[in-house]
């Protein structure tokens, strides 16, 4: 998706390879799963670092918990990379049949266009601090809760942009690597 | 606000393939009761696949091999946060039924449990729940796709500890993709027809080069070298059953089988984890079985 839209990407698995990067992508999957591998390979410490140095990040479902600073309904091993102000609950919106589609509704960053999101067994925004921006919110079960958000270089979402084909989400985090290459930001 | 509710649909077949996605580049193992499931998820799978016997033991026991005990599965629901996979027998429909009830995450409609129909597989398209079936060769994968399911597994030879199966089918499977991808449109007929497939998924796949849902491999994965290889030979992510809590240190081995899906293109990381790992399960040669489960199936 991103090299569509005229990113050059690498996969990351080792320390190494976040040499030279403008961002890193966390992409869905488990949170558990993932913690536990970047803790083994190695990637944890230097990738906390680096993103709180200000390498530009955007995490989707999985990747939002890790990015969290505190989740509640995970493991009690599960390690955080922080640089979100935002709580999460794992698997908030429910199991795999519990899972979803649905268009939110458009917001100013990304001029008011609807976005298509799905939520795959995907985590709930709990609460906010006050350095976050809310992107796109949406109302399920008659509470509002934030599925896209930003603080800093750090951006997030519960649901997955690249399932859909849907490429907006991710033109909006290039804008951001290019705004923290500039140094306007982070 | 309210007119985001009305838009919000579940069981889609995006959503049903979207937690297949996930799943890519991970390890999902067999596991018979709540401890396995914990040692499971300790090491990293991605899922679990809660089953009452693995697939050696089933080949060894023989009998008829069926649907789990809910009260089995549902604890291993309770006991672990990924998602917990269930198998029905093929053309079972009413074990899948009672799995969807109970919320497992994906059912897994599998050779490795006794058919219960001769001839016809689940119209998976009248679940909610999201189902992965076995293939050996393209013209399985797509009729599989056209009842309806959202990922797609090599069968291998499951219980065997032998990979040859499974990189038979992941072969058979992507070579015809290869060719399918060069025919000229009057040929895709005829490759249709071969392949016993519909039409548009033929079309489909002369298009794009690829399937619409993800390839998995399974049956007689038991060594971090096995995951890598088919990995490499185009498989999206593995589920091992009797290679783990078969081997002679299961904790180890899973570890190292997740170790090696993640860096199955790093040699040096496939030897670090396969260094000192203890005996893998006792493998069985192709030729000498009595029954083939790869054969169920149609």
């Amino acid at each position: 998706m991103l090299g569509q839209l005229g990113a050059q990407t690498v996969a990351v698995k080792t320390p190494a390879q976040l040499d030279g990067l403008d961002g890193v992508v966390l992409p869905g999957g488990e949170s558990t799963t993932i913690s536990l591998l970047l803790d083994r390979g190695g990637l944890l410490e230097p990738l906390r670092a680096a993103i709180a140095g200000g390498l530009a990040a955007f995490g989707t479902c999985a990747g939002l918990v890790l990015l969290a600073a505190s989740v509640l309904d995970g493991r009690p091993d599960q390690h955080q990379l922080g640089g979100l102000d935002v709580v999460v609950r794992r698997n908030g919106y429910g199991r795999q049949l519990q899972s979803f589609e649905c268009v939110l509704d458009g917001c100013g960053a990304l001029e008011g266009r609807a976005l298509d999101a799905v939520f795959i067994r995907a985590p709930i925004i709990e609460s906010v601090g006050p350095g976050v921006d809310v992107l796109s919110s949406l109302n399920r079960d008659g509470v509002e809760r934030a599925v896209l958000v930003r603080q800093g270089s750090v951006m997030a979402s519960a649901f997955h942009p690249e399932l859909t084909g849907e490429t907006a989400v991710h033109a909006l985090f290039l804008e951001m690597v290019a705004s923290v290459r500039a140094g306007s930001l982070g | 606000m309210t007119e985001q509710i009305e838009t919000t649909s579940t069981a889609t077949f995006t959503v049903k393939r979207g937690l297949a996605d996930m799943l890519r580049g991970g390890v999902i193992m067999d596991v018979v009761n709540p401890e396995q499931a914990r040692i499971a998820e300790d090491a990293g799978a991605c899922a679990v696949m809660a089953l009452e016997r693995v697939p050696s033991d089933i080949r060894r026991d023989g009998g008829v091999a069926r649907m789990s005990d809910p009260q089995m599965i549902e604890e291993i629901i309770a006991t672990v946060s990924i998602p917990v996979m269930a198998k029905a027998r093929i053309g079972h429909f009413a074990e899948a039924q009672i799995l969807q009830s109970l919320g497992v995450d994906y059912i897994d409609e599998s050779e490795v449990l006794t058919p219960a129909d001769e001839a016809n597989h689940i119209d998976k398209w009248t679940f909610d729940v999201p189902f992965v079936c076995g293939a050996t060769n393209l013209g399985e994968a797509l009729r599989r796709i056209s009842e309806g399911a959202a990922l797609l597994r090599s069968k291998g030879e499951a219980g065997t500890g032998n990979v040859v199966e499974a990189v038979r089918h992941l072969r058979q499977i992507t070579g015809d993709i290869r060719k399918i991808t060069q025919a000229d449109s009057a040929e895709l007929y005829d490759w249709a027809k071969q392949l016993r497939a519909p039409i548009g998924l033929v079309q489909e796949l002369a298009e794009t080069g690829k399937l619409p849902v993800p390839l998995f491999c399974a049956g007689g994965i038991s060594t971090p070298a096995d995951a890598s290889l088919v990995l490499q030979l185009g498989a999206e992510a593995v589920f091992v059953g009797s290679g783990i809590f078969k081997s002679s240190n299961p904790a180890h081995f899973a570890a190292a089988i997740v170790e090696a899906t993640t860096h199955f293109d790093d040699p040096s990381v496939l030897a670090k984890v396969s260094r000192g790992l203890g005996d893998a399960m006792p493998g069985l040669e192709i030729d000498g079985l009595s029954q083939r489960l790869a054969d169920r199936g149609w």
